[in-house]
């Protein structure tokens, strides 16, 4: 007998999600294969000894922060990890200055200052880009006391892995948030490893939807490859925190098709396992073959998005390789304001 | 047109790698994604995959070449099987020539320029040993010595260390003894506090010491104090280890030296090694100590080999060493500062001032006796090290010399130090950010007036 749900928990999967329009559709379609594009230039530049320190790709995770995006008011707030750039693409910062800062150059987010792990737009809602697991997920929490402070209506997203889930702060924060009833989502990555660790050999409990059940938050496991459904599920959970009801805990499984990072053999899993997952859950395929079979656009259509999307990392690409390095004075510049 | 591939950087601080082997052979189609060589770096086995489409048309580097520099051309991909021609067209890049035909010697990375081991007896056998495994060894050891030790932390056992500093352990001493932790420093270490209360032994290994700042309550808190709070009763035999301090490019939340921080507790012992040998020996000394130690490595020595005596090598905490001789003034320094004051010690020989250079080894409790000797015979200090110059080891030094051997001094002690500022990213940040050889010979010609 299947153990007792707790009310406040479910599973999306259970439900078909609401169709896209054909706008949507392509809106996804382009977002996810920008990120995608981006990652795997990415890789090729880090192989290239053009950027250096940790890089973490974000391929096969693009659904969660397109559907999210999809979802979410433009001023409420994202926070994540150092698996950051696709939420910096998705929440709309600009290519140019997100590559710029992966090789460390003056025309990057952070000036070159902070690298892949550690970027920031206040102008769009995105407060990071943190390398300290779990560490995002009570300053994601102080940002939505911020937003109950002013009473502005918006709502903050933490984002974090399933290995930064067994963080003892992510309870402390899950405990004050349903405590002072604060707006935020906090989004588990489940992509089933935490660098060579697999969900069940660090997990107690797996089913992450379950995690706030002791602070009486509700939660939800959602298709974190669908961007359907990670819509909404993303709507749901923002009209309950922003309707003032407390936080939510989305649990989207997801998978990396990457290694952790650069220097991860990922000896862990079988390529089959990697491969089936391609196969059989691409978000980008996914939404690639919907359009096509319902006719909303024609293949031609889409490789005008592609040859597009290729452009724009291109000149990203390109403009990493070719702005100069931060001025030497840059060493002593704000440390302190 | 022909597209050469290069030897790719696979971690934050590879340099070289093994060409282990060809998975494609020439005249091979490969398409993006496709896996054409695998390289071993020194700490894992990693696959090079194709971003190109095309046939593999020329293959650059032999399989099994050892040391294969990052960004040497390995191979060529062609339009088609006959794109060979356009490669011998193409400028033959000169790594390549140059790379060995067949499997050839090993680079020894950086090796050690320390010859004189004065404190080992004659007859002491030495074997070319890695600071990786010489770690390695001396917790195989020490475990199998005393049943009551085991290692845990993460991704130590199955994965074989995030460094691959726990390699082959789990396979020696089963999942009891090695043991992988959730991500959750501040509740293991906390654990392993408990079990040291207990009476067991742990190694907790953090993989990097930044991610102790999760748990640096436990440590100080429940580790150093509570045999003092127990009237003596309670003692904590524990050791806290992992790589401190800078990588190579991974930024502020990444790069941060923690000696002075710990030094400054009572109750807990603070180990900093610079060579394989003393790695080996501190590490077995610190499993051995009924105290709670923590163990300072570095991520860039690991691949560093040194001679490490054969059998069972035990060294002393808090004793430094001696590693130059030296009259015109004395360079103190321990880790992986030792790698800069080295070279500038024998730079400043060829300007014909001469150094006497001291290796700390341990940072608390500071063999600063030692210290003290050199600079009465010299009259000059200079320290080094990477970590923040504010209430830093060279602080503690300068203040230590000040009050006890103030009469001696025939100059200011001068610090060299890491930057007073968060570790930036861009490479040429970085390295303004750390010290430098140059900054060690300048200081030195400072207090020597030369
Ligand atoms: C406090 C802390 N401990 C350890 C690490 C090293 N580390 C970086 S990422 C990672 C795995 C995290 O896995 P998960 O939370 O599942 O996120 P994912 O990488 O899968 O996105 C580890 C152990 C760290 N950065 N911070
Ligand atoms: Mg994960």
């Amino acid at each position: 007998m299947a153990a007792p749900k707790s009310t406040r928990t479910k599973t999306s999967a259970e439900t078909e999600p609401t169709s896209f329009t054909r706008d949507e559709e392509l809106f996804a379609y382009r977002n996810m294969l920008l990120i995608r594009r981006f990652e795997e230039k990415a890789g090729q530049m880090y192989g290239m000894g053009l950027i250096g320190g940790f890089c973490h790709l974000y391929i096969g995770q693009e659904a969660v922060v397109v559907g999210m995006q999809m979802a979410k008011r433009d001023d409420d707030q994202f926070i994540t990890s150092y698996r950051d750039h696709g939420h910096m693409l998705a929440a709309g910062m600009d290519a140019d200055g997100v590559m710029a800062e992966l090789t460390g150059r003056r025309g990057g987010y952070s000036k070159g200052k902070g690298g892949s792990m550690h970027m920031f737009s206040i102008e769009k809602a995105f407060y990071g880009g943190h390398g300290i697991v779990g560490a995002q997920v009570p300053l994601g929490t102080g940002l939505a006391f911020a937003n109950k402070y002013r009473k502005d209506g918006r709502v903050a997203m933490a984002f974090f892995g399933d290995g930064a889930a067994n963080q003892g702060q992510v309870y402390e924060a899950f405990n004050m948030a349903g405590l002072w009833k604060l707006p935020v989502i906090y989004v588990i990555e489940n992509n089933r490893y935490a660098m060579g660790t697999a969900v069940s050999r660090a997990s107690s409990q797996t089913d992450f939807s379950k995690r706030g059940v002791s602070f009486d938050i509700p939660g939800e496991q959602v298709d974190g490859m669908d961007v359907r459904a990670v819509r909404d599920a993303s709507a749901r959970a923002l009209e309950f925190c922003r309707s003032g009801q407390g936080p939510y805990i989305l649990e989207m499984q997801t998978y990396r098709y990457r290694g952790h990072s650069m220097s991860d053999p990922a000896k862990y899993r079988s390529k089959e396992e990697v491969q089936k997952m391609r196969n059989e859950h691409d978000p980008i395929e996914q939404v690639r073959a919907r359009i096509l079979t319902s006719g909303m656009a024609s293949e031609d259509e889409l490789k005008q998005i592609d040859a597009e999307v290729r452009a724009t990392v291109q000149k990203a690409a390109d403009f990493a390789q070719n702005d100069p390095e931060p001025d030497a004075s840059e060493l002593w510049t704000d440390v302190v304001r | 047109m022909a597209i050469e591939i290069l030897m790719p950087a696979l971690s934050p601080t590879m340099e070289e790698g093994k060409l282990s082997k060809w998975v494609k052979a020439v005249g091979d189609a490969v398409k993006p994604g496709d896996v054409i060589a695998e390289i071993e770096t020194d700490k894992a086995t990693m696959e090079v995959e194709a971003v190109d489409e095309g046939v593999l048309s020329a293959i650059l580097i032999p399989a099994g070449t050892e040391a294969v520099k990052v960004n040497t051309p390995i191979a060529v991909i062609g339009q088609d099987a006959n794109d060979t021609a356009a490669k011998a067209a193409s400028p033959a890049p000169a790594p390549a020539a140059a790379a060995p035909a067949a499997p050839a010697i090993v680079s020894a990375p950086a090796a050690a320029p320390v010859a004189p081991e004065a404190d080992y007896p004659a007859g002491t056998e030495f074997v070319a040993t890695t600071v990786r495994e010489a770690l390695r060894d001396a917790m195989a050891e020490e475990m199998r010595a005393d049943a009551d030790v085991f290692v845990m932390g993460e991704e130590v056992a199955e994965y074989q260390g995030a460094y691959k500093i726990t390699q082959g352990l789990l396979q020696e001493f089963g999942a009891d003894r090695v043991v992988d932790t959730p991500i959750t420093e501040h509740g293991f270490a906390g654990l392993a506090v408990g079990a040291a209360l207990a009476g067991l032994k742990p190694v907790v290994e953090f993989m990097t010491f930044n991610f102790a700042m999760q748990a640096i309550d436990q440590i100080i808190n429940s580790a150093a104090k509570t045999l003092y709070m127990s009237g003596g009763q309670m003692g904590c035999p524990i050791v806290f280890r992992g790589p401190n301090g800078a990588a190579a490019r991974v930024g502020a939340q990444h790069s941060q030296d923690y000696a002075a921080w710990y030094a400054q507790i009572p109750g807990l012992k603070v180990v900093q090694p610079w060579t394989a040998a003393d790695a080996k020996g501190l590490l077995k000394a610190a499993i051995r100590d009924p105290n709670p130690v923590v163990f300072l490595e570095n991520e860039i020595l690991y691949g560093q080999s040194f001679d490490v005596p054969v059998g069972d090598h035990v060294v002393p905490i808090g004793k430094a060493k001696i590693v130059k001789s030296g009259t015109d003034a004395t360079l103190v320094s321990f880790g992986i500062g030792m790698t800069y004051t080295m070279k500038a010690a024998a730079e400043l020989e060829a300007m014909g001032i001469s150094v006497e250079v001291i290796d700390l080894r341990t940072i608390r409790p500071m063999d600063v006796e030692t210290v003290i000797r050199s600079v009465m015979k010299t009259g000059r200090c200079v320290t080094v090290e990477e970590g923040w110059p504010v209430c830093s080891i060279g602080s503690e030094i300068a203040s230590r010399l000040v009050s006890e051997a103030f009469d001696y001094l025939d100059a200011p002690v001068l610090k060299v130090t890491g930057k007073d500022v968060p570790m930036p990213y861009a490479a040429n940040l970085e390295k303004l950010a750390l010290p430098n050889v140059g900054e060690v010979i300048e200081a030195v010609r400072a207090v020597t007036y030369r």
